[in-house]
């Protein structure tokens, strides 16, 4: 198949995802921007997010399906719990929990 | 870093520039981190190094960036690839929608809109959301530009290290970079959010996220937002009946 099509592959892949944001763009404008559909679309937005992280965490591919269930909601725990101790330092509960994770699948 | 900025930065200049500045810091380290593991994965899949640069500057969004590299390498067809990126990333469609009110600024040009749309994406996008409101209109797009330019750049930089350090770093270490991302998106999604329509569309989508995936993984994601979403939203709807 040879390179070129490793290219065609992307570009799709480049089209698709900015179609999406352009279409976001193109829309907006017909949008009330404090109305209830703008809220709506907020709700919705921040609800895929979580169900995407929450997926990544409980049902991960890649390396991370590896380790267990329980360790990896164990370095959740932990990285929240450094958060909220540390005055909501993201950087620091971040780490936290990524070193958990490595101690804890060791 | 979430103390409070309802100040402005002085000038659109200072906007993107401070912007950028605030960037570099954990937004950088962890995207940087999670673009370390894209590189790896490029080289894993048989890729260039060309092919992994081309993906992050044209295709900057990493769920579907690394949908598509796993796909391509077991050789799905190009419809079935365009569908799962489509699927993955129909999420930058309500985060436009919903960041576009707070970057609009009098006399801004069309097309400044459609180029800063290629930089929504989740980390850059919760800066956003949470800073623009509170910045005077005419910084409100410098702030995007300087915050997500620099993550933009910072994970194009990422994906030729992680490419070139791919299977030299101890799988423990990669595991933990790969769990860098999620709990990072974790902790910033829930740092500030005030609004309870949104908590609650939140802690319903992490609920029914996995289980939605279990179902249909294709669709899985889409259905969450669409039903958690709604489900958040609905009593707000009931106690604010008159509101348009």
């Amino acid at each position: 198949m040879g390179d070129y099509w490793a290219y065609v592959v992307l570009t799709a892949g480049a089209a698709i995802t900015y179609f999406w944001r352009g279409l976001g763009i193109a829309m907006a404008g017909r949008l009330r921007p404090n109305g209830r559909v703008m809220d709506w679309i907020g709700c919705v937005a921040y609800a895929l997010l979580a169900g995407l992280i929450s997926r990544m965490i409980v049902v991960p591919i890649g390396p991370l399906a590896e380790t267990t269930l329980t360790v990896r909601l164990a370095s959740v725990a932990i990285a929240l719990a450094m958060f909220l101790a540390l005055r909501r330092n993201v950087l620091l509960g971040v780490v936290a929990g990524a070193t958990a994770l490595v101690l804890l699948s060791g | 870093m979430n103390g409070c900025f309802s100040e402005s930065f002085g000038s659109p200049a200072r906007a993107f520039l401070g912007a950028a500045r605030e960037a570099l810091g954990a937004p950088a380290l962890v995207l940087g981190a999670s673009y370390i593991g894209f590189g790896s994965l490029v080289r894993a899949s048989d890729m260039t190094v060309a092919m992994g640069l081309y993906s992050t500057f044209s295709g900057w969004a990493l769920p579907g960036q690394v949908a598509l590299v796993e796909l391509y390498a077991v050789g799905a067809s190009l419809a079935a690839i365009i569908v799962a990126v489509a699927l993955t990333n129909v999420r930058l469609l309500p985060m436009t929608l919903a960041l576009m009110p707070h970057l609009r600024a009098p006399g801004t040009k069309r097309w400044v809109y459609y180029l800063a749309a290629h930089l929504i994406a989740v980390t850059g996008w919760v800066n956003a959301m949470r800073r623009c409101p509170e910045l005077p209109e005419e910084e409100r797009l410098p702030f995007l530009f300087g915050f997500s330019g620099m993550l933009w750049v910072v994970c194009l930089v990422a994906t030729v290290a992680g490419y070139y350090l791919a299977g030299s770093v101890p799988a423990q270490v990669s595991l933990g970079l790969v769990f860098l991302n999620p709990i990072y998106f974790m902790l910033v999604l829930t740092a500030d959010l005030r609004d309870p329509a949104r908590l609650r569309a939140m802690a319903l989508g992490a609920m029914l996220g996995p289980l939605f995936y279990f179902v249909d993984p294709d669709w899985g994601l889409l259905l969450t937002g669409v039903v958690a979403g709604t489900l958040g939203w609905l009593p707000k709807l009931v106690r604010t009946p008159s509101r348009g």
